[in-house]
C-alpha cells in the first residue's frame, strides 16, 4: 500500500483514437518515484501517443489517467523553432519556469552544452539541440520526466553519457522517468520496467521477463533476444561501473 | 494642450504603438496576420452598429470582433475547410455585410475614408481615455498570460505537458486582439490596423536576438512610425493611417540593411 504514495502517473486501459483509428488502445502502466519505465516498440506502435496521454496533452481519451504531480519535465520527440522567433538557449531554458542563473548553468553543464548558452536555437546541430532539450527538462527538478527518444542524433559516446546522466538524475532527484527509446542495449541495462507496445501492450515486466517473452521475440526478432543475452553478459560490468560512479 | 487636434492624435498614436508592439510580435510569431485582418474587416460591421444604435464605437467594434473570433473557432471545429479559406470567408462577408448595412443607414453621414484609413481629426479626448485605459488593461493582461502564451508559441505540447494551460492563454489573446483593433481603429483605420501590428514587429525581428529585445524594438519602431507618420500627415495633408504605415515600411527597409550587413559579416 505504501507504494501507492509513490505513484506519479497511472494509466488505466488508456487509449486514443484519431479520425476513427486507434493509435493506441488499452494501455495500463504506472510510473513511480525513482523508477524508470521504458516504452519500446516498432514505429507507429503508439509510444509517443502513450507518453502524450500520460502527460495530459491528449484529453479525449478512452480509459483514464491519474496524474499525481504537476512538476513535469518533457522532452518531445520533435520540436521545430521558427526563424521568426529569436530564441537563444538561455531564453529556452526559462520557457515554462523561471530559474536562476546558477540552476541554468548547472543543467547545461550536466548535458555538456554550457558553451552554447548564448547561441541562437536555430544555429544548433541536432545533437546539440537534443542536449539543450534534456537540460531544460531536468533543470526545473521535476518529479516526473517524460523523455521521448532523448538522445536521437547525439554522438555515440554522448549517448552513453546521457543515458548514465538520466539514470543518475532518477536516483538523485528521486523522480520517475517515462522513457521512449529504440536503443534496446541501453534500455535493458538501466530500466526498472519495460512496456512493449504495438498498438496495445504486447508484454511488460522487468527487462529480463520481457526479453524471454515470445511476443517480444516475434516483434523484434530473434536478434533482439540475442542483444539481451549479450546484455546479460555485460550486466556485471555495467553494474560495477555504476557502483564506481556512485562512490565518486 | 489637449485642445489641439494634432497633440491629441500624437498622444493617441503613442498609446496605440506601445500596445501594438508586443501584440504584433505574437501576431508574427504565431502567424496570425490574416486572423488580424479578418477581425479588422469585421470592425466595419461594429462601427455601423455603433452608429445605428448610438453605441460607443470602440465598445461595439470590440464586441463584434470578439464574436467573429468565436465564430471562426466554431467553424474550425465543425468544417474541414482550410484555415485561410475560413478567414477569407469571414473577413469579406463581414466587410460586405457592414457595407450593406451602411447602405440602409442613409440618414447618417459616414466618413468611409476615415473609417478605412484613419482620421486624426476625429480623435477626441474620450478616445484618448479609451486608448490609454484600454491599452494599459491589454498590456496588464498580456503580462499575466505571457509565460503560457509564449511557451505555447514555441511548442504547444511542451506548454500543455508542463501544466501551463495554453488553451486559456490563446483564448485570452484572441480577446486582446479584438480589443487592440477596437481601440486603434480611429487612428489607423480598419484596412491598415494589421500593418501597424505586423510591420514594426517584422522590422524588430531583423535586428533582435531575443524575444524581449524584439518586443522592445517593436514598440520603439511603432512609436517612431506614429511620430514620423503623423508629422508628415500634417505636412502633406495625407490620411493619418497610410502615413503611419508608410513610415513603418521605411523603418522596415532600414532594418533590412542591417540584415545584409550581418550576412556579410558571417561570410
Amino acid at each position: 500500500m505504501s507504494s501507492d504514495q509513490n505513484i506519479l502517473v497511472k494509466l488505466n486501459k488508456a487509449g486514443f483514437s484519431l479520425n476513427n483509428k486507434w493509435l493506441v488502445k488499452g494501455v495500463s502502466l504506472q510510473v513511480e518515484k525513482g523508477k524508470i519505465v521504458t516504452l519500446i516498440g516498432p514505429n507507429g506502435s503508439g509510444k509517443s501517443t502513450t507518453a502524450k496521454i500520460a502527460l495530459g496533452i491528449y484529453k479525449k481519451i478512452d480509459g483514464s489517467v491519474e496524474k499525481y504531480t504537476n512538476k513535469v519535465g518533457y522532452v518531445p520527440q520533435k520540436i521545430s523553432i521558427d526563424w521568426t522567433l529569436p530564441l537563444r538557449v538561455n531564453d529556452f531554458m526559462v520557457l515554462t519556469e523561471s530559474l536562476d542563473e546558477k540552476t541554468i548553468d548547472e543543467a547545461l553543464s550536466l548535458t555538456g552544452v554550457i558553451h552554447l548558452k548564448d547561441k541562437n536555437l536555430g544555429d544548433l546541430s541536432g545533437g546539440e539541440f537534443q542536449r539543450v532539450l534534456l537540460a531544460r527538462a531536468i533543470s526545473k527538478k521535476p518529479e516526473l520526466l517524460v523523455l521521448d527518444e532523448p538522445v536521437q542524433g547525439v554522438d555515440f559516446t554522448g549517448e552513453i553519457a546521457l543515458y548514465e546522466l538520466i539514470k543518475k538524475i532518477s536516483d538523485e532527484l528521486n523522480c520517475g522517468i517515462l522513457l521512449i527509446s529504440h536503443d534496446l542495449h541501453t534500455v535493458m541495462s538501466a530500466t526498472d520496467h519495460v512496456v512493449c507496445l504495438n498498438g496495445h501492450v504486447c508484454c511488460s515486466g522487468s527487462p529480463m521477463d520481457v526479453a524471454k517473452n515470445n511476443e517480444y521475440k516475434a516483434l523484434f526478432g530473434e536478434q533482439a533476444s540475442q542483444i539481451l543475452s549479450r546484455y546479460e553478459h555485460r550486466h556485471d560490468h555495467i553494474h560495477t561501473s555504476e557502483g564506481e560512479i556512485k562512490k565518486n | 494642450m489637449l485642445d489641439d487636434f494634432f497633440i491629441r492624435a500624437l498622444i493617441a498614436g503613442i498609446g496605440v504603438a506601445i500596445v501594438t508592439g508586443p501584440l504584433g510580435c505574437f501576431v508574427v510569431w504565431r502567424r496570425l496576420s490574416y486572423f488580424g485582418d479578418t477581425l479588422a474587416h469585421s470592425a466595419l460591421l461594429g462601427v455601423t452598429l455603433a452608429y445605428s444604435m448610438e453605441f460607443n464605437i470602440a465598445f461595439s467594434v470590440f464586441i463584434i470582433s470578439s464574436l467573429i473570433a468565436l465564430i471562426l473557432i466554431q467553424l474550425q471545429k465543425r468544417t474541414n475547410l482550410p484555415g485561410d479559406a475560413l478567414l477569407g470567408l469571414l473577413a469579406h462577408s463581414s466587410l460586405a455585410v457592414g457595407l450593406v448595412v451602411i447602405g440602409f443607414l442613409s440618414f447618417i453621414r459616414f466618413d468611409i475614408m476615415g473609417l478605412l484609413f484613419g482620421d486624426i481629426l476625429a480623435v477626441t479626448v474620450d478616445d484618448l481615455l479609451i486608448i490609454w485605459i484600454g491599452g494599459a488593461l491589454i498590456l496588464l493582461i498580456l503580462k499575466f498570460i505571457w509565460k503560457p502564451l509564449f511557451a505555447s508559441t514555441v511548442n504547444y505540447e511542451l506548454a500543455e505537458a508542463e501544466g501551463l494551460n495554453p488553451d486559456r492563454a490563446k483564448a485570452i489573446f484572441t480577446i486582446l486582439m479584438a480589443a487592440i483593433i477596437a481601440i486603434s481603429i480611429k487612428m489607423v483605420g480598419l484596412l491598415l490596423i494589421t500593418g501597424m501590428l505586423i510591420i514594426p514587429a517584422a522590422m524588430a525581428r531583423n535586428i533582435s536576438s531575443s524575444p524581449q529585445k524584439m518586443v522592445i524594438y517593436s514598440i520603439i519602431g511603432g512609436l517612431l512610425s506614429v511620430i514620423l507618420g503623423l508629422f508628415s500627415s500634417l505636412e502633406f495633408n495625407t490620411a493619418s493611417g497610410p502615413s503611419i504605415i508608410a513610415a513603418s515600411l521605411f523603418l522596415f527597409i532600414l532594418s533590412l540593411l542591417n540584415i545584409k550587413q550581418s550576412i556579410k559579416l558571417k561570410n
